[in-house]
């Protein structure tokens, strides 16, 4: 049985339209694994046995006619921000107690369109805030990874750290995830998996609980390259019903795959080498650009001048957001309520009790931004630094530089219930240094694991591409996954 | 933003208090429901009257996920009303967020539009009177701005002894408000220029207008200061819903200001509510007390951007404005200015007398709308879309008088028999035997007859001539009223030898 649960969706694919195994197999398998190794991650919040039976069983009658869509019979995790019909879907907050909407998000209704089965919803930071995965009402989730001679727990990084951690410890064939400043590309390079945040309007928002409206977008985490890429077709659509999606043919990125480098100018920006970055990450980043030189990429020296005011920039325009997009969790009509002797003292108590300490720090850090007195000075300067990075990378690209590479992370992955981090929230924040800029300027990023650090730990590389473009960040990514091998966590649970 | 003070200080309109004359300066804020099948960002319907929470989509109701996308009709009746009011119609506007908790409002914001309304500045032209002379005074109200944004639910808190319920089917419907400059001088001419308002959008169709149903309301921003004085501070009376009670709010409001300013004190900014049981405005609450709504251009949704051609194609479209249709009535009917104000104020009663007027002579059809139609309605307390006589049968009447088939007088009689008992005017007239005498023959006899009975008569109309006129009367009784008064006229004087 543990075997299936290692076939990629690829290999999967294949398996299942041959008939040699089936849908309902597969799904097993995944129910067994999840049944018997939830306990140890925290991954799922809820497991849909019924539904994924149920699921598989359509798939199974669907492949037996020869039928059968992109995703036919293969197995996902789905975070707790994807509205998922009559099941839970709580953005892992509880304000949002016993929520089970009447209606499935875009995504997944694509994804369910394509014959993907629902195992059921990943844990992850509440409302999609942190890097760690420490903010969920139901607990942190536990990475599958381990230093070498520790038993120390570590986390899966955040906000998708429920996604990454079960792609990575064989809990689903791949997951849906978010990213708003990094949430789907730390975790992934935190756990040795594949994920991409595509460009912003890409993928439609339309029922993914929002955190940022401006920078949310939804992507894949998968166990390589190519079922990103794979993933990616199936969720990205332009949608009526979310009008900053755009509407643009969705390509066969699978197609990217494989294709020389030749001729292909890589950017490497000055302003990512941070100070006090490990060493370990400068060496992953020159291994990174041997790698691509090596496959007949120009490497090219650029500069991205207003890097270093990006992520104060985001911690701006993201909370001010989420302030308003959080408003709607009042106790009036759906979610948690505590009441209280009138109107006011029943939305104080429900969101007192209803929200996480980084959930109100981020709405309280938005408010106060937006107040008046105060927007020129904060929200309408971030938004006009925001236009400056937008600004630095579209000079770039018109420079000739079809794709930037940049480290994923600042680190490895960190110890749960980390002393340093948890002591100072913009140590935490500072774990998307190098991934808000992507959001700020609507870019797609790609996160592929390149190495272990000393310790064992899975190090990730960081792409950027022009907008639309994320078949050159497959195409790209690929070959370094080719040179760099694939990670698996030993299994310890 | 300064102010501008566009008018000049009239004594006609100035209040007296105990020290002296008093100006009372109005500005206006009107909430006007946008005339569409479906609401501002959802597909629910807007629908008036349906069971509570029934018009409600998974965006109005503000579930997680959800996202607005703008109604392009809402859009198009928005720039209509911009064209209507002469004003600048804004290629690209932005909507923004209005941040605020309450319980019908279930996003916790209200989208609106703060710092790039959809439509610029405009201009309207009222019609003030009429006075105790009949006279009409036209004056321009100037307007600031119109923005689209969407209306709240409905809290209701006598359905239940502790708990209040909330109804959203008002939630996420449009609206645009449409911002006056500060240019109103007196209860009168905030009435008018609302009348006028109302007028406008029920000739676009943009805006039903229906005041008691919640579909125009005002915000009414009243001060107070000496004649040609600086602009006082301004108290802002909140939702008011008829034309009527914006007047008594202003009244009141102006006499409440210039009593403290007289007994030395000092207006304090603030929002007040007028009870219309009393008749007297109330504080609801202070400035200190306003909310910071933290406006933001609001993420979810791309600035709204169109070309000139669009207006353009809107604006080539738009239906005859009551301006345009007061000059036309005027120039082309020859009717009086006055006659043309009133036929136009309201877009009914301007359809009505059209179809009256048509091919007609406009300005016999003007005095029987004017005179007999809407005093009949007005008696009865009838509005114009009840009238008990429709357009055709007026017509007909109007057509019985011009060919001569029936006198003036006869025509009252036959309007007050189709008002109660209903019947095509022309078949009335030959089955009631109402027609007129034009055969001169029988006029004749009738005229001999009167003569050869009242030889006395005869001599004192030769000394006098006017009292021919008596045997006009005598002849008219005898033919029953059906003679052609003029006809007997030419015929009694040339008997009588008068000619």
């Amino acid at each position: 049985m543990t075997e299936l649960t290692k076939l990629t969706i690829a290999e999967a694919r294949e398996k299942l339209k041959a008939r040699k195994i089936s849908a309902t197999e597969l799904t097993d398998a995944y129910l067994g694994a999840i049944d018997a190794a939830n306990e140890a991650f925290n991954a799922y919040v809820a497991v849909t046995h019924d539904k994924a039976r149920e699921m598989a069983k359509a798939s199974d009658a669907r492949l037996a006619k020869g039928e059968g869509g992109a995703l036919e019979g293969i197995p996902l995790g789905i975070k707790d921000l994807f509205a998922t019909e009559g099941v839970h879907t709580q953005a892992c907050s509880h304000v949002l107690d016993g929520f089970k909407p009447r209606y499935d998000s875009t995504v997944t209704a694509n994804l369910w369109a394509d014959g993907a089965v629902m195992l059921g919803k990943l844990n992850m930071d509440e409302f999609a805030m942190g890097s760690s995965n420490e903010t969920s009402y139901y607990g942190p989730v536990t990475n599958p990874w381990r230093a070498e001679g520790s038993n120390a727990q570590l986390v899966p990084g955040g906000s998708s750290g429920g996604s990454a951690a079960a792609v990575a410890a064989f809990l689903c064939a791949g997951a849906t995830a978010t990213d708003t400043g990094g949430s789907i590309r730390q975790p992934a390079a935190f756990t040795g998996t594949v994920g991409i945040k595509p460009t912003y309007g890409r993928v439609s928002r339309w029922g993914i609980v929002a955190f940022a409206s401006s920078l949310d977008q939804a992507g894949p985490i998968a166990r390589d390259v190519r079922d990103a890429a794979i993933m990616l077709k199936s969720m990205a659509s332009v949608d009526d019903k979310d009008t900053t999606s755009v509407d643009r043919a969705v390509p066969d990125y699978e197609a990217a795959l494989g294709k020389s480098l030749k001729g292909m100018k890589v950017g490497i920006p000055k302003e990512y080498r941070m100070d006090g970055m490990p060493a370990e990450i400068e060496t992953l980043w020159q291994k990174g650009i041997a790698w691509l030189r090596d496959a007949g990429a120009e490497i090219v020296d650029i500069s991205l001048p207003h890097t270093k005011y990006a992520l104060p920039a985001y911690y701006i325009v993201a909370p001010a957001e989420a302030s308003s997009n959080l408003a709607r969790y009042d106790g009036v009509r759906y979610g948690l309520r505590v009441p209280g002797k009138d109107i006011i003292e029943m939305y104080e108590n429900t969101r007192a009790a209803g929200f996480g300490d980084e959930v109100k720090r981020r709405i309280m850090i938005g408010t106060y931004v937006l107040s008046a007195g105060y927007y020129d000075a904060y929200y309408l300067q971030a938004q006009k630094v925001r236009t400056l990075i937008k600004r630095d990378f579209e000079n770039v690209f018109a420079d000739g530089v079809d794709v930037i590479l940049t480290p994923a992370t600042p680190s490895a992955a960190f110890g749960v219930a980390d002393q340093e981090m948890n002591s100072d929230p913009v140590k935490m924040y500072l774990n998307d240094v190098f991934t808000v800029t992507v959001n700020m300027a609507g870019l797609p990023g790609i996160a592929v694991p390149a190495g272990l650090d000393s310790r064992g730990l899975p190090l990730g590389l960081q792409l950027i591409g022009r907008p639309f473009d994320e078949e050159t960040l497959f195409q790209t990514a690929h070959v370094i996954e080719q040179a760099a091998g694939r990670f698996e966590p030993q299994k310890w649970w | 933003m300064s102010i501008v003070d566009t008018r000049t200080p009239d004594p006609k309109r100035f209040i007296s208090g105990a020290t002296g004359d008093w100006e009372v300066v109005i500005g206006m804020e009107v909430h006007a429901q946008i005339t569409s099948n479906s609401k501002l960002f959802s597909g629910a319907s807007t629908e008036f009257g349906a069971a509570p929470n029934n018009n409600v989509s998974l965006v109005d109701a503000a579930m997680p996920g959800m996202l607005p996308v703008i109604n392009e009709e809402c859009v198009r009746q928005a720039i209509r009303t911009g064209l209507g009011l002469r004003a600048q119609i804004n290629l690209k506007s932005v909507f923004d967020r209005k941040n605020y908790f309450y319980p019908d409002l279930p996003q916790g914001y209200q989208i609106s539009q703060f710092k790039q309304p959809i439509v610029g500045e405009g201009t309207v032209t009222v019609s003030v009177g009429p006075d105790s002379k009949g006279n009409f005074e036209d004056i321009e109200v100037g307007v600031e701005r119109l923005h689209l944004e969407q209306d709240a639910g409905k809290s209701m808190h006598d359905q239940h002894p502790t708990m209040s319920y909330v109804d959203l089917n008002r939630s996420g419907v449009a609206l645009m408000e449409i911002v006056s400059k500060p240019d109103m001088r007196s209860s009168d001419e905030a009435k008018a220029y609302l009348t006028k308002l109302r007028t406008i959008v029920r000739y676009l169709g943009t805006c039903d207008g229906n005041m008691d149903e919640g579909s125009m309301r005002a915000d009414v921003n009243v001060s107070v200061r000496k004649p040609g004085g600086a602009f006082g501070t301004r108290c802002e009376i909140k939702n008011v819903n008829s034309i009527r009670f914006v007047g008594q709010a202003i009244e009141y409001e102006a006499r409440r200001q210039i009593g403290i300013l007289e007994d030395g004190g000092s207006i304090d900014q603030e929002t007040r509510l007028f009870d219309p049981n009393k008749g007297e405005t109330r504080s609801m609450r202070s400035k200190e007390e306003a909310h910071d709504y933290r406006y933001f251009p609001d993420p979810d949704l791309l600035p709204l951007e169109f070309d000139q051609a669009y207006v353009d194609a809107l604006g080539k479209d738009l239906p005859e404005l009551p301006d345009d249709k007061k000059s036309r009535l005027v120039s082309d009917l020859g009717l009086s200015a006055y006659d043309a104000s009133v036929l136009v104020s309201e877009k009914a009663i301007a359809d009505y007398f059209e179809k009256v007027a048509v091919s007609r002579d406009g300005k016999l059809a003007a005095n029987w709308v004017i005179n007999d139609l809407m005093g009949g309605l007005n008696k009865a307390g009838k509005p114009i879309e009840e009238s008990p006589i429709s357009p055709d049968q007026l017509g007909a009447i109007v057509d019985l008088i011009k060919e001569g088939t029936i006198s003036g007088k006869i025509a009252k009689d036959l309007f007050e028999i189709v008002w109660n008992e209903g019947g095509d005017p022309k078949e009335l007239v030959e089955s009631r035997g109402m027609k007129q005498v034009t055969d001169t023959g029988a006029i004749e006899k009738a005229v001999d007859e009167v003569i050869a009975a009242n030889p006395d008569k005869v001599e004192q109309a030769r000394a006098k001539p006017t009292l021919a006129g008596w045997f006009v009367g005598q002849v008219m009784k005898a033919t029953g009223g059906k003679a052609n008064p003029q006809a007997v006229n030419d015929l009694v004087k040339a008997r009588l030898g008068l000619e």
